[in-house]
């Protein structure tokens, strides 16, 4: 059966297209395509925190390549997110040195309380889990990156707490979680 | 207490902004190198330095920068390499943070050594907090007039911009992280040519880690002799050690070069011992891809003398009793730490993290991968263990780019030095996979 209605066609906000203007002027002219990962970046917070088939091709239109040269650049890098997530993408860094210091156990803490499963959504749509690779931030393991924000040090369950409240207390998805909520604790107290 | 070449000021209030960071003394790196210097001069001082790649190859930055190719009337690049990823290091993003205006203050002064009119700074985008700090920073020194149209009156023009990456520790490597800035996969590009002669939009392009080139600031302002003043041998200057795992307190340390490994573990002007009141088992000492050493052979080498934190000293012994400095990525495991088990995670980070354009890396990480985890889970036979050595020596050397090798070297070095404790989880997988298990038997030494 053909669908009834054509799903309308993403289109980026005057504030996005001004930063992608901007963007395109870091690159010599005939090297536009360098804006690429940037303008992946700012899709994904437009859409909801994932990047369709329909917003990559928006992005291919917008720099003048092939779907392709989007597809294959979305799909190599773990940032972007090829599915719908949830209102937060918990990214929690499972590498030696945070797992040194207890990631397997904040893994566990977090599938739990938030009845998400790594790769999973939890059931009231509010925190998707995922499992990423080294953040740099090893002296303050264990580590979730939320976004923009890193939140360190999550090695107690009041720390946990903390994080997901400050989260559930956001209204909206915020672009830039840490002009809200603050820096990482370890850039405030060096 | 050493001294402090790039951190003296980090805790002062305000540092990250220009007013600030001007007071303390900033851009006067600057300043010296385009009203009193040529280019040349710039690079002959850092050639005098004797500073060495703070990314991890440890390679000369003076040389570097000599072997630029400077064709007549061709663009050339200066991109900082800000992908910090490498499994326990975790400076770059501390020191960008807290410092951005050095980081901007030694990529002016290094562009003019190299003659660059546009220059990138490369971050992961898991950075993307530190690129809005730095982007601010950078508003601010064009409109100090550090950036931009002739600067300081001295006819030199800089644009400066920051390019985030989107995950991928692969970016790292200096060709993978060009295609990326080109806005491709982070696939590395055979080499030659190198990026020295073909490197962004197939221009002479110098990248340099952050650290690198926020060296360049005190190299410039007190003269590439007195740098290498500090430090031991060929090891000049200062390091910014990350320091994490087991310790009483982790976090970043710059140290001159030459501070015995015992007193950067144990001393309270460092890392406070290890945490708990434990025993240490083993050290990874300069980032995840480095060999791992047990406590006996990173307090000493096997000639009995004590090791310093220094690139000589810690790679005392090659790979069969040695490490390297590498980036400085210091990660200490105490000895309830399972050496299998920190093993397959670091094999399935490479295994994750392979381009997967090489086959040796793409197939031999994953295999890898796969057989310690059997051994980490008790299903492991005594031929798994030579398996890892045989598929390890397979991939190294025979990949385009250093990931085989940085996926290859901690699994031979693990196997090498604690064999007993791989033969342990076959002969006794049910204690081994038991909650809290940890091998205590000895460690192979020679």
């Amino acid at each position: 059966m053909e669908p009834t209605t054509a799903p309308t066609k993403p289109q980026f906000s005057p504030a996005a297209q001004a930063e992608i203007k901007r963007l395109l002027t870091h690159y010599p002219e005939e090297r536009s395509k360098s804006a690429l990962l940037p303008i992946l970046h700012i899709a994904q917070a437009e859409f909801g925190g994932w990047v369709s088939p329909e917003v990559q091709d928006l992005v291919a239109e917008t720099l003048g390549i092939k779907p392709i040269e989007v597809y294959e650049v979305s799909s190599f890098y773990t940032q972007y997110n090829l599915n719908p997530v949830g209102k937060h993408v918990l990214e929690i860094c499972r590498t030696g040195p945070c797992m040194l210091r207890g990631s397997d156990e904040l893994t566990e803490h977090l599938e739990r309380i938030t009845g998400a499963k790594i790769g999973g959504t939890s059931p009231d749509g509010t925190f998707t889990l995922k499992e990423v690779e080294c953040l740099a931030a090893c002296g303050f393991a264990p580590i979730v990156q939320v976004r923009e924000k890193y939140y360190e040090q999550l090695d107690t369950p009041e720390a946990v707490d903390a994080m997901l409240n400050e989260l559930r207390s956001l209204v909206h998805r915020p672009i830039l979680p840490w002009e809200e909520t603050g820096l990482p604790n370890s850039l405030k107290n060096y | 207490m050493g001294r402090k070449l790039l951190t003296e000021h980090i805790n002062v209030e305000g540092i990250n902004t220009f007013e600030v960071y001007r007071k303390h003394g900033g851009y006067r790196s600057v300043e010296k190198a385009l009203k009193t210097m040529t280019p040349d001069e710039v690079v002959e001082e850092v050639k005098k330095s004797g500073l060495r790649g703070r990314g991890g190859a440890g390679f000369p930055t003076g040389m570097k920068w000599s072997f630029l190719a400077k064709p007549e009337g061709v663009p050339r690049y200066l991109v900082c390499n800000a992908d910090e990823s490498e499994p326990g290091t975790f400076k770059d993003r501390q020191l960008m943070s807290k410092l951005p205006h050095l980081l901007i203050e030694g990529m002016i002064t290094g562009s003019y050594a190299l003659g660059a009119r546009t220059s990138y700074i490369y971050i992961r985008g898991e950075l993307l907090y530190v690129l809005r700090i730095l982007e601010k920073a950078i508003a601010e020194a064009y409109a100090a007039g550090f950036l931009g149209e002739n600067i300081l009156g001295s006819g030199y023009s800089l644009d400066l911009h920051v390019h985030p990456g989107a995950g991928a520790y692969i970016c790292g490597e200096e060709t993978a992280l060009l295609e990326s800035l080109e806005g491709k996969r982070g696939n590395p590009r055979n080499k030659p040519p190198f990026p020295a002669v073909q490197g962004l939009y197939a221009r002479p392009t110098v990248v340099n880690n952050v650290e690198t080139i926020a060296a360049v600031v005190p190299i410039i302002n007190e003269g590439g002799d007195e740098y290498a003043k500090l430090g031991v041998g060929k090891s000049t200057g200062t390091k910014l050690i990350s320091a994490c795992g087991h310790l009483n307190k982790p976090g970043i340390y710059e140290i001159e070069l030459g501070v015995p490994v015992e007193e950067f573990i144990y001393s309270d002007e460092y890392c406070g011992g290890i945490w708990k009141g434990r025993d240490l088992k083993a050290v990874v000492a300069g980032g995840s891809s480095v060999p791992i050493l047990p406590k006996e052979l990173i307090l000493k080498n096997v000639a009995g003398e004590n090791r310093l934190m220094t690139y000589e000293s810690l790679s005392d012994g090659g790979f069969v009793t040695g490490t390297m400095l590498g980036s400085g990525g210091f990660i200490a495991m105490d000895e309830t730490t399972c050496i299998v088990k920190n093993t397959w995670n670091f094999s399935r980070f490479y295994h994750h993290e392979s381009c997967g354009q090489c086959s040796p890396c793409r197939e031999g990480t994953g295999w890898m991968e796969k057989v310690l985890h059997r051994l980490e889970h008790g299903h492991g036979s005594m031929h798994d263990i030579d398996l890892l050595v045989s598929v390890a020596k397979q991939i190294e050397g025979n990949t385009i780019c250093p990931l085989g090798e940085a996926a290859a070297w901690p699994v031979a070095a693990a196997v090498r030095h604690f064999r007993h404790e791989f033969e342990w989880h076959v002969t006794n997988p049910k204690e081994a996979t038991a909650p809290g298990a940890a091998y205590r038997g000895k460690a192979v030494l020679a």
